[in-house]
């Protein structure tokens, strides 16, 4: 599996294809379209990510010592956004997770062109992946948060 | 007169601002407003020419910059067509107004077993600090609510009123829905069940009539920044007789008359509620707002934003899966709306793409959203300078938008 810094690189040089933010917001859509949704059991008061405005559900999941996660929000735009995490973070070993420093958001710019409301949500799903891999590499076999 | 939009429009500097290669549409003035040349003149003049502390300074800036500040609270009185300038107030802001009353008036006029009527329009500033009085004083909050079209219902406000009742804050206008509330029908019927009364005026004063001794009101609270003048200055106007009669919010400097260990008596109107250095400047960019709303005919600024609030209306309705909120008989300035299968967010964000600039979410009605079984709305909202051909660019940008998102 790529390195959570590859996948990061792949991402800005996809958004760097699409200079215009009008094509970056259809690329975000579409990959928020392309997502699946979450199971309507798994949209619960724990999976809720706060500081968003819009609803965002993450389910996390511990399997020998790796993060996997799944994401859905009744934003599209929001809904890609949570797939560039899933993109970046899911599968990746717990420890990678924690020490892994978070540079796409700046990189596409998109940290600078989002509401301050979306980017605090972005970072409030950031922070409960990172709490949960916290949690996955203290006990690699706990399978929920 | 006709108003001169054109003029207008040139008179408010950031409004030729490119936003991502597009000229600014900016409909989000129920938000804030822009603020004209005039306004930002009078506050870097303030700055550049009379800078100084007031009130009690012995030296020429700082009569110079008191002179200003009082001049302002008088532009204020006569704009509102108060009995007296000391019935005028500076605060930060609308919610400081508010606070400010429930604060006092509840300290003085609010027991166990009163009760305090709010509505279901009411935006969160003029709901939470009457459930905090009720709450720290033992009252009763009672609600008047909607009907499917987005007014008060009368009857059920008619009901509510008792000899309990000792206090009735509602909006004049809604921020969500645009609802104008029938408000000195409201204030008659309140002040026969022996109440006063505290008009959130936020949404109502830059659009429609402003008087509050015409309204009978006992407290009229707005900002300064949703009229076109600066943020950080709202006024609360009161009835002398209340503002005499209700002890002082804060303590501290310029509120004081005399202190003493055993006891501390209070400065007279207005300065008994504007404890320490209060915002200088404030009040002088907001008097220039009001001079420059005073230059315009202020019935033609009404019939104009009508005028441009039912062609608004009409281009909306025409757009597939498109519900309209707040259907009013008599209503100002807000388009709120949701598209089917559509977040509000998303609206919004690829309308600014386009350089569309709206408001989404709740917009500090949880009430009224959950009413309507919404989480959110966008909701553009239009000013003395926006125009048909905005409106026109709104649309087109909404039919992309709809188009972007596979709709």
């Amino acid at each position: 599996m790529a390195t959570i810094s590859d996948i990061q690189a792949e991402i800005v040089e996809n958004f760097s294809f699409l200079p215009q933010w009008e094509e970056r917001y259809a690329y975000l859509i579409e990959l928020g379209q392309k997502l699946p949704p979450l199971d309507d059991t798994l949209k619960t008061e724990d999976n809720i990510v706060r500081g968003c405005q819009s609803t965002v559900w993450l389910q996390r999941e511990c399997r020998h010592g790796k993060v996997f996660l799944q994401a859905d929000s009744d934003s599209l735009i929001v809904k890609g956004l949570a797939a560039l995490l899933m993109q970046v973070f899911s599968g990746q070993d717990a420890e990678a997770v924690i020490r892994a420093k978070l540079t796409f958001f700046e990189d596409t710019s998109l940290s600078g062109h989002l509401s301050s409301q979306r980017s605090n949500g972005l970072l409030a799903m950031v922070e409960k992946i990172r709490k949960f891999a916290a949690k996955c590499a203290a006990d690699p076999e706990t399978e929920q948060d | 007169m006709p108003l001169n939009i054109e003029k207008i429009r040139g008179d408010f500097p950031i409004l030729q601002t490119q936003v991502h290669g597009k000229p600014l549409v900016y409909l989000d003035n129920a938000a804030t407003t822009q603020k004209p040349q005039v306004v930002i003149d009078a506050v870097t003049d303030y700055y550049t020419t009379m800078n100084s502390n007031i009130h009690r300074g012995s030296h020429y800036l700082a009569n110079l910059a008191t002179e200003a500040h009082e001049n302002a609270r008088k532009t204020v009185q006569k704009f509102i067509n108060a009995q007296y300038d000391h019935e005028v107030i500076f605060t930060r802001g609308t919610t400081e107004s508010i606070n400010l009353v429930a604060f006092s008036f509840g300290e003085a006029f609010i027991h166990p077993g009163d009760e305090v009527i709010v509505t279901e329009l009411e935006h969160h500033s003029n709901f939470v600090p009457w459930q905090m009085l009720c709450e720290r004083r033992n009252a009763h909050l009672r609600m008047v609510p909607m009907t499917k079209d987005g007014e008060l219902d009368l009857e059920v406000y008619a009901n509510l009123l008792n000899e309990k009742t000792r206090m009735v804050a509602f909006n004049h206008v809604s921020n969500s829905l645009g609802t104008i509330n029938p408000a000195k029908k409201i204030i008659q019927m309140a002040h026969d069940a022996g109440a006063a009364v505290c008009v959130d005026a936020a949404q109502s004063i830059q659009h429609i009539d402003h008087d509050v001794r015409d309204l009978d009101a006992d407290f009229y609270v707005f900002s300064g920044h949703k009229m076109y003048g600066p943020t950080g200055i709202g006024v609360l106007y009161g009835k002398e007789k209340w503002l005499d009669a209700i002890p002082p919010y804060q303590g501290g400097g310029d509120m004081i008359d005399q202190v003493t260990l055993e006891k501390t008596t209070y400065n007279k109107l207005p300065f008994k509620f504007e404890a320490g250095t209060p915002n200088i400047v404030g009040p002088i960019g907001l008097a220039a707002a009001i001079d420059y709303l005073n230059s315009l005919p202020f019935d033609e600024i009404m019939a104009y934003e009508d005028n441009l609030l039912e062609y608004g209306r009409g281009l909306l309705q025409n757009i597939d899966g498109l519900t309209l909120y707040g259907n009013a008989k008599k209503r100002t300035s807000i388009l709120a709306f949701n598209i089917k299968g559509i977040h509000h967010y998303d609206v919004g964000t690829l309308l600014d793409t386009q350089g569309v600039a709206v408001r989404t979410g709740h917009h500090c009605t949880q009430l009224i959203m959950k009413a309507l079984g919404v989480s959110g709305t966008v909701r553009p909202a239009i000013a003395l300078y926006n125009t048909k051909e905005e409106l026109d660019t709104f649309e087109a940008a909404l039919h992309k938008v709809k188009k972007m998102l596979g709709k």
